[in-house]
């Protein structure tokens, strides 16, 4: 019996990604547990590994297309005994949306589950109705869901796009609910409708979609031949509309304090000196202990503003802001008030190598509780970063040199000192709390002994 | 006693007998007061007989010019008569039609004049029978359709007057075909009246007020169908006024001034008004219920409530457009709203409007020129019928399809059409636009091969500069 296999969801947070790359070939054997493809999620190359066994008969989606739908069928296996060639791709196309299938499972469905219905007609003529010359595919591209489908017209699609509204915050007045021109002209741009608020935590008020206007290249204004456009891939997609829904919609303020560096550099030439051959610790890793510890030292900073209420969180979860060819990801130490500087220091080689090779699995870039981003080794003095939600602040490292201070006595001398800047979402810390907190902060980077404490 | 009714509709034009029928399928018990023929204006002096006496017109030109099919036809004429017994002959088959209509769903039918009069919950309705009795109702719900009538101007002696002047009801059926006629006002049904009695030979000369004919159509089409007209040997005095009448032993003599402020008098053999209609609003006790009115038209809301709990009005009584179709889809909505569903409030955005001369006109939404004055940045595509191939083999190379697109939003804004069959043609676009589809899945729209309608695709491409055929 032939097999299905599906585009699998690598994360929460995957809807669609780009079918990469296939290692295996049409007519190969495979085994369960063989690595079949790549997929580009939204974050990460990953790998798509089989659950069944038997010979690669047809693939559907070619290697490099992009935007392939979550559970969409990419190929079919045919299983012992069953001769390949003889397989027939399912009917419906691959895009086409499956209702029943397991999101959480990277592989195969034992088929004759239905092949794919094929949408009802009504859907499918809108998932196809793109205007030839127009870019609507944002605006189109909710269309392709199940029972999510939204019911709306074309002209209703565009102009939502246009104007930045949620069609799904909408009521349709059309018939069968159908949203219709008149339902967008009235709602508010980024307008977000009780039953969007209620679906839960994980949808922020207006989506990152509707929030983002579309910026169309005009030849008017770059002429087409004077500049390489390069398409955008899946980090850089979601990167975009991470950054804009945070700094459009978090209310942020940056605080910002001078650290002197001195002892916190002795203390880190100390201990690289006495630890074992192959350990060494950077001033990062000593500042990921001291972000934890100061979260631990002020709980209220520890928090993240949802719908739902405030969360406060129990353990820090430092996010370290990595740059990457091709754009930015945030791996995670997790619980690291309760790590050694040791562990700190091998856990961030090891996710930074394998974050620049696009390796990281969803858990290890997911769920970090606050963030720190460091230039200093640019020479940057000082820099405010943007808010990484749903946390609550995120600290910004300039570069450690050597300045006049004027010392207690009121004689001035030399310091190596660093400059960092807090940005913090007001919704849940106030001025006085990142204030603290930056205090805590700074009294552990100047005496590094008190996180042994 | 008089029989309880859930719903009487006054007038069964399309708007009262189609919101009859709508009424009894929806379960109210429904009567119709008609004092004279079912089916109103529509069937028997407007729409249906005039269309009637079009075709014949058409057919005439067409034996006429059967040389051009490679056809061979002597003696062409036509007998004037035998043409309005068969315009008369299909009105009447119609006005049937909607009497058995009306016994199918059970609506009784009430021969007489109705008016309205203070009552309960609902105004009653008293019927003043053939035999001049009156009858008295007490319906929960009084619906008025009693339609409009020819504008006349009295003092300047523009009223039918039994011999010269006519009205669309006396030009539908001539006692004598006029050698020389006036036409007052290029309106569609001016026009009609124009273009049937110019094919059939008439000298016919219309005269209109505003600077163009067809004024409520698009400019280019305007001035196409003029082109068009004055080809086909009408006279035409645009920015003219008919100033008097004066009315002679065998002819009629009208005073026209015009473009240049110079008048001219002619005589005439027959004079047609059409200068517009005014709402029947008279002897309905409209008063007495303090029924608000304004200039002869009902004034109701988006479901045809009046200021008068339980009577509601609907069609060419309450306004513009003065169309059937506009008065039936109102009487819908109505009556759906009376009895207790939910239906869309009535809007005039998407009425498309035909008039039916040689070449047909039609159109529906906004003109260029109405579309850039409300704020649009427009995408126009034109397509000629010479392009096409079906047109060609027709042997109807006139005419021109029009499509407004807002740039922005690819909103078909308007459609305008002229040349033959466009009146067909006209309802894929006011689909397109009920669906508010945009210019993207018009042009994905596969349209039949050999067809008039391939040019509606034309147009759209040709507006974004996509055109094939041209």
């Amino acid at each position: 019996m032939a097999i299905n296999i599906t585009m699998p969801a690598l994360s929460p947070t995957m809807e669609e990604g780009t079918l990469a790359k296939w290692l295996k070939k049409e007519g190969d054997t495979i085994s369960s547990g063989d690595i079949i493809a790549e997929i580009e999620t939204d974050k990460a190359t990953m790998e798509v590994e089989a659950v069944d066994e038997g010979t690669l008969a047809k693939i559907l989606i070619e290697a490099g297309t992009e935007g392939v739908k979550v559970n969409s069928v990419i190929a079919v296996l045919a299983e012992e005994g069953e001769d390949a060639s003889e397989i027939e791709a399912p009917e419906a196309d691959a895009a086409a949306p499956e209702a029943t299938s397991d999101k959480s499972e990277s592989k195969a469905e034992p088929e004759k589950e239905k092949a794919p219905e094929p949408a009802p007609s009504e859907e499918k003529s809108e998932t196809k109705s793109k205007p030839a010359d127009v870019d609507t595919s944002k605006a189109l591209a909710s269309t392709g869901k199940g029972e999510d489908r939204i019911k709306a017209s074309p002209l209703a699609r565009r102009i939502a796009a246009q104007k930045g509204v949620d069609l799904k915050s909408l009521k349709g007045s059309g018939p069968h609910g159908r949203i219709i021109r008149k339902d967008v002209e009235n709602a508010q741009p980024g307008a977000s409708s009780s039953t969007a608020a209620s679906a839960g935590a994980s949808a922020p008020a207006g989506s990152p979609d509707g929030l983002i206007l579309p910026q169309i290249l005009d030849d008017r204004v770059y002429a087409p031949d004077s500049y390489e456009l390069k398409p955008l891939d899946g980090m850089r997609k979601t990167v975009a509309k991470r950054l804009t829904t945070s700094f459009m919609q978090v209310p942020h303020f940056p605080l910002n304090v001078d650290i002197s560096l001195d002892k916190l550099l002795s203390s880190r030439a100390a201990i690289n000196e006495a630890a074992p051959e192959g350990v060494k610790v950077s001033v990062n890793d000593m500042l990921i202990k001291a972000s934890a510890m100061a979260l631990m030292a002020e709980p209220d900073c520890n928090a993240s503003f949802t719908d739902n209420g405030i969360a406060y969180h129990k353990s820090a979860h430092i996010s370290v802001a990595v740059a990457i060819d091709g754009g930015l990801i945030t791996p995670v130490i997790r619980d690291a008030q309760t790590k050694g500087l040791r562990q700190i220091s091998e856990e961030m080689k090891d996710l930074a190598t394998r974050a620049r090779d696009r390796k990281l699995k969803p858990q290890e870039y997911m769920g970090g509780t606050f963030s720190i981003s460091n230039l200093g080794m640019f020479g940057i003095k000082s820099f405010a970063s943007i808010i990484n939600p749903p946390e609550g602040m995120i600290m910004s490292v300039g570069a450690g040199e050597k300045r006049a201070i004027v010392k207690a006595d009121g004689s001035i001398g030399a310091a190596t000192q660093m400059t960092v800047t807090l940005t913090c979402d007001h919704r849940v810390i106030g001025g006085a709390e990142g204030a603290k907190w930056l205090q805590a902060f700074k009294r552990f980077v100047e005496t590094p002994e008190t996180m042994l404490l | 006693m008089a029989e309880k009714f859930d719903l009487i509709v006054v007038g069964t034009g399309p708007g009262g007998y189609v919101a009859a029928i709508r009424a009894s399928q929806l379960g109210l018990k429904t009567a119709v007061v008609e004092r004279d023929a079912l089916g109103g204006v529509c069937l028997n002096w407007g729409c249906i007989p005039t269309k009637a006496l079009l075709r014949s017109a058409e057919v005439y030109h067409q034996m006429k010019n059967a040389s051009a099919y490679g056809l061979k036809v002597e003696g062409v004429s036509f007998d004037l008569e035998s043409v309005v017994k068969r315009s008369r002959q299909i009105a009447g088959q119609l006005s049937g039609g909607v009497k058995h209509l009306m016994k199918k769903n059970k609506i009784t039918v009430i021969e007489g004049e109705g008016r309205v009069a203070k009552g309960g919950a609902a105004p009653k309705v008293i019927v003043k029978g053939k035999d001049g009795k009156d009858t008295t109702y007490e319906p929960k719900n009084v619906l008025l359709a009693t339609g409009a009538r020819a504008r006349t101007i009295p003092q300047a002696g523009l009223e039918p007057d039994g011999k010269y002047i006519w009205t669309a009801k006396e030009a539908m059926v001539p006692d004598t075909m006029p050698k020389k006629l006036l036409v007052i006002g290029s309106g569609a049904i001016g026009i009609e009246f124009a273009s049937f009695y110019n094919t059939l030979g008439a000298d016919v000369t219309v005269v209109e007020m505003m600077d163009r004919i067809l004024p409520v159509e698009d400019e280019e089409i305007s001035s196409m169908a003029l082109k068009s007209f004055q080809k086909q040997g009408m006279k035409i005095q645009m920015g003219a006024a008919v100033e008097s009448v004066k009315p002679g032993k065998s002819d009629i003599s009208a005073t026209i001034k015009g473009k240049d402020g110079k008048t001219v008098t002619e005589t005439y053999d027959r004079i047609i008004l059409a200068i517009g209609i005014v709402g029947n609003v008279e002897n309905l006790g409209l008063e007495e219920l303090g029924v608000k009115v304004d200039r002869t038209h009902v004034v109701v809301d988006g479901f045809g409530q009046t200021n008068v709990k339980g009577l509601y009005a609907i069609g060419d009584l309450t306004g513009g457009p003065w169309l059937a179709h506009k008065a039936s889809h109102e009487g819908v909505v109505c009556v759906e709203k009376i009895a207790g569903k939910n239906p869309h409030a009535f809007e005039t955005w998407n009425i498309p409007g035909c008039t039916y001369c040689h070449p047909q006109v039609a159109s529906v939404g906004l003109t260029e020129a109405k579309a850039k004055e409300a704020g649009h940045k427009v995408k126009v595509g034109k397509f000629p019928f010479i392009g096409n191939g079906k047109a060609i083999a027709l042997g109807e190379p006139e005419g021109l399809i029009k499509t407004v697109f807002d740039e922005k939003t690819g909103e078909l804004l308007g459609a305008h059409m002229i040349g033959a069959e466009v009146t067909e043609l006209i309802q894929g676009y006011v689909v397109a636009r009920q669906g508010e589809l945009t210019e993207g899945e018009l042009m994905e729209t596969v349209f039949p091969h050999p067809t008039l309608s391939e040019m509606m695709h034309e147009s759209v491409l040709a507006a974004y500069d996509r055109v094939i055929h041209i």
